[in-house]
């Protein structure tokens, strides 16, 4: 489609329609971006975009790159915080029998790992990449809901201090972060720590499903003109596709942590055998957010993946249609595959083996998408550069992950390295080789867009082999203690086992791999404060982010850009079409058709406010407060009944009107 | 980068209604989360009742009626919802402000019949399975029940005042009325599982 179609009879009313038909308050109309120059634009947009100074100001925020800022710094502290767990448990089984850690200690720090890495690192970081990218990359001024993503990030901060400060207090959650009954239920787990696990989950599902929605919404109705569903990013799919994934997945994990909860508080009966209940049904639960959960992580690395392969191969990537479908194709198959974590529980043999024809099928479409990057890759004239060079970590780490996790679906061997490191090995192989190393390389990628400076190359490289090495160094001799049959999860061995040596070299492996972000953090912090500037685009990449300055203005583009071919920065190299007429005095955005992306309302987006984070309060304190009795649900709804009318109710804004 | 105006967009109007507004969009991914959520509580019910052959463990069959008076409710309430959409779409405020006023006390009614309901089901949530699973399923509704029918006044007292002349506003019923028909249709099978899937046994 060119440009010129736009402007078309179809696409746009020609003339303004004076009055609306109905009781409806005249619209003020304001100012127009239309003819203005580029200065006194930015001028107007910037006084309605900003975030207004001061603290409650900064609170108040709904910019989404100031909320995605802070989610992003967020998820990297608790980074920080689940990797020094790991770093302490290593030091314990770096030889047999030591006296650093006890058991109880342990238990907790295992558990306190794999709930911060999944709760409050792996899902909150890949979901603020994309508040901070999505609306860039499909052309808007605002995500969808900016209160509500405000909200997310408030919940989401109280949620992950309140574990910390529980594990701190010796009251965090010791059963692993599957929590599976009996063992967290009411006769086994006395006190609060199981507790603390389940209203955690209750924080952070809340958020990221509010973002899902905020995302899922953001790419449907909020497009840049033209940018029909042929022409959307890889990125903002794998977004989309992931949003969804959260949607149907998320709600199982809280319906099993409120069952928990209620069980272990009110005495229902819902996991307890004894009184007609099931055990295993906390397992089916769990799982079916448990799986789906994996590609929740792993689905937005892959549209990482998609958008630096092309911008380093120098040609837009093969296979467009393919991997879009792929993608679908994994959100749904990501649905079928629960019941391979439950094998050892003694289930129907036909059950178990549709399920690992499921776990197999799945191999197809990530297969097929691994054969699209490379075909890019070999057809192009690639250019090596920090961020590929964690792509082809990425291929090679993700690779073998998915090897052994294709050898996991078969149940006799699943039966025989159940419970052991090799388990351990398989999962950090696909978790850190399929998402964090993706992550590292869209750092260094989109680094620049967010600061406006680059980070060191040199740095970065040595950032890559550090990684790359200690990584491989602590997690392949995994699959091997675990084939002489070390089980996960013990907080130390005797000596007569003989896997001191091999733990040893793991342990120093993990440091090396730990020591590798310390390094990655010095290039943040110092590439923010003394590295190169970058300019709008240094990649010379195509998609829509790179189009306005870096960092982006508080408005991001000064006029709605018109999307005419699938990169749109190299379809377009003289001068970008961009659309005009919006207002300049309020927070006017575009609304478009979901498959077509024709222009169609002229919405306000939402003006800062502090009550998303009173409401937040409101709720994370009746989360809290939950732990202890069941009357705080009662005793919370008061509270944030009034935030919640607090937030909604207009206050005469021109955003609220019309 | 150099731009070039290819486009005006200076007649769109300012709000739409149904699947044009984003909001429609957020409220039907709410509809989808919640739902999902339903129905992984439903397949919980389901789950245990195939796990025991002596489902539903001997307890006493709840009482139907009190159920029974609020799914005639739910179902009555959908003619002057709907009335109340079509209205909300033409933005007439008159008709809008009673149909709002009806469907407040709509809602309302229904909650007081629900009170009615938990002891109807004969039996505690501590005493088995069977019993904590009504009383959960139950409850889940009713949190959905009472989130709405608190939206529903509210926006009744916003549209008396002056910020109800307004496109968004009439939005706004519009997917208040989408939200109550998804309360009532959550509520139908619900139903059945709750009085009458023990009676099958």
């Amino acid at each position: 489609m060119s440009s010129a179609d736009l402007t078309s009879q179809r696409d746009l009313p020609p003339e303004r329609k004076v009055s609306a038909k109905g009781d409806i308050a005249p619209e003020h109309d304001g100012p127009r971006d239309t003819g203005m120059d580029d200065a006194g634009l930015h001028r107007w947009l910037e006084r309605t975009w900003r975030t207004p100074s001061g603290i409650v100001g900064a609170l108040s925020s709904v910019d989404h790159k100031v909320i995605a800022r802070r989610y992003l710094i967020t998820a990297f502290v608790f980074l920080g915080l689940g990797g020094l767990n790991a770093v302490v448990m290593r030091i314990q089984l770096s030889g047999p029998q030591r006296g650093l850690i006890g058991p109880d200690l342990y238990n907790q720090l295992f558990t306190m790992h794999g709930v911060t890495m999944m709760f409050l690192f792996a899902v909150p970081i890949v979901q603020a990449t994309g508040i901070y990218l999505v609306p860039l990359m499909v052309g808007t001024r605002n995500i969808a809901f900016p209160r509500l993503n405000a909200f997310s990030y408030w919940v989401y901060v109280s949620g992950g201090a309140f574990a910390w400060v529980s594990f701190a207090l010796n009251m965090a959650p010791d059963v692993g972060w599957f929590a599976y009954v009996p063992l967290s239920g009411p006769e086994f787990a006395p006190g609060k720590r199981a507790d603390v696990w389940a209203q955690m989950i209750t924080y952070t599902e809340v958020s990221s499903l509010a973002v899902a929605v905020a995302t899922i919404v953001t790419v449907f109705k909020q497009r840049a003109p033209g940018m029909s569903l042929d022409k959307i990013p890889l990125y903002v799919w794998a977004m989309l596709v992931t949003s969804f994934v959260v949607v149907f997945a998320m709600p199982a994990v809280m319906i099993t942590s409120t069952f928990l909860i209620l069980d272990r508080l009110v005495g229902t009966h819902i996991f307890n055998p004894a009184e007609g209940g099931d055990a295993l049904l906390f397992q089916h639960l769990f799982w079916f957010f448990g799986h789906p959960e994996v590609y929740i992580i792993f689905l937005p690395a892959t549209g990482m993946v998609s958008s630096i392969i092309p911008v380093f191969a120098r040609r837009p990537t093969f296979g467009h249609l393919g991997l879009v479908l792929s993608l679908i194709a994994v959100g749904f198959l990501s649905f079928g595959l629960w019941v391979h974590h439950m094998f050892a529980t003694g289930l129907p043999k036909l059950g178990a083996s549709f399920f690992t024809a499921s776990s197999m099928m799945i191999a197809i479409p990530n297969g097929v998408q691994i054969f699209c990057w490379l075909a890019t890759l070999w057809d192009g004239r690639p250019v090596i550069r920090t961020p590929l060079l964690f792509v082809f970590g990425f291929f090679f780490i993700f690779v073998i992950g998915g090897l052994t996790g294709v050898m996991l679906a078969s149940v006799p061997l699943d039966l025989q390295v159940h419970d052991t490191y090799f388990v351990v090995a398989h999962f950090h192989y696909v978790l850190i080789g399929g998402s964090v190393f993706p992550l590292l390389g869209a750092a260094y990628f989109w680094f620049p867009k967010v600061t406006g400076r680059m980070m060191s190359e040199r740095l970065g490289r040595w950032h890559f082999w550090l990684a790359f090495i200690g990584f491989n160094a602590a997690f392949f001799p995994m699959h091997l203690v675990g084939l002489w049959g070390m089980p996960r999860r013990v907080y130390t061995y005797p000596a007569e086992l003989g896997w001191g040596n091999i733990n040893l070299f793991i342990s120093a492996g993990a440091l090396l791999f730990f020591l590798s972000f310390v390094l990655f953090t010095f290039n943040l912090v110092h590439g923010a404060l003394k590295g190169t500037s970058a300019g709008n685009n240094p990649w010379d990449a195509g998609t829509l982010e790179w189009a306005t300055s870096s960092p982006p203005p508080s408005y991001n583009f000064a006029r709605i850009p018109i999307v005419t071919h699938i990169e749109p920065l190299w379809a377009e190299r003289e001068a970008l079409p961009v659309a005009t007429g919006l207002r300049v005095d309020a927070r006017e955005l575009l609304i478009s058709t979901v498959a077509e992306a024709h222009p169609d309302i002229r919405e306000k987006s939402a003006a800062p406010s502090i009550w998303p984070l009173l409401a937040a309060l409101a709720v994370g304190g009746t989360f809290l407060y939950s732990i202890f009795t069941p009357w705080a649900i009662v005793w919370g709804a008061a509270p944030i009944a009034i935030t919640l009318i607090g937030w909604f109710w207009p206050k005469g804004d021109p955003e609220d009107e019309e | 980068m150099k731009q070039r105006a290819a486009a005006d967009l200076s007649g769109l109007p300012t709000f739409g209604h149904g699947p044009r507004s984003p909001t429609w969009w957020g409220t039907l991914g709410f509809m989808a989360l919640e739902g999902t959520g339903f129905a992984l509580a439903a397949g919980a019910y389901l789950y245990l009742a195939q796990s025991w052959p002596d489902w539903p463990l001997s307890a006493p069959r709840p009482n139907h009626w009190p159920g029974t008076i609020v799914t005639i409710l739910f179902i009555v309430s959908l003619v002057p919802n709907h009335i109340l959409h079509r209205y909300a779409k033409q933005c007439s405020m008159v008709p809008v402000r009673i149909g709002l006023m009806v469907m407040s006390l709509l809602g309302i009614a229904p909650l007081v019949v629900r009170w009615f309901e938990f002891p109807a089901l004969n039996i505690y949530w501590d005493t088995n399975a069977y019993g904590s699973m009504l009383w959960v399923l139950l409850g889940l509704h009713t949190t959905h029940l009472i989130t709405d029918v608190g939206d529903t006044i509210v926006l009744t007292v916003l549209m008396f005042t002056r910020h109800g002349y307004s496109g968004r506003r009439f939005g706004d019923v519009g997917d208040n009325v989408f939200y109550w028909d998804f309360v009532v249709l959550t509520w139908i099978p619900i139903y059945l599982l709750i009085y009458w899937v023990p009676r099958l046994g």
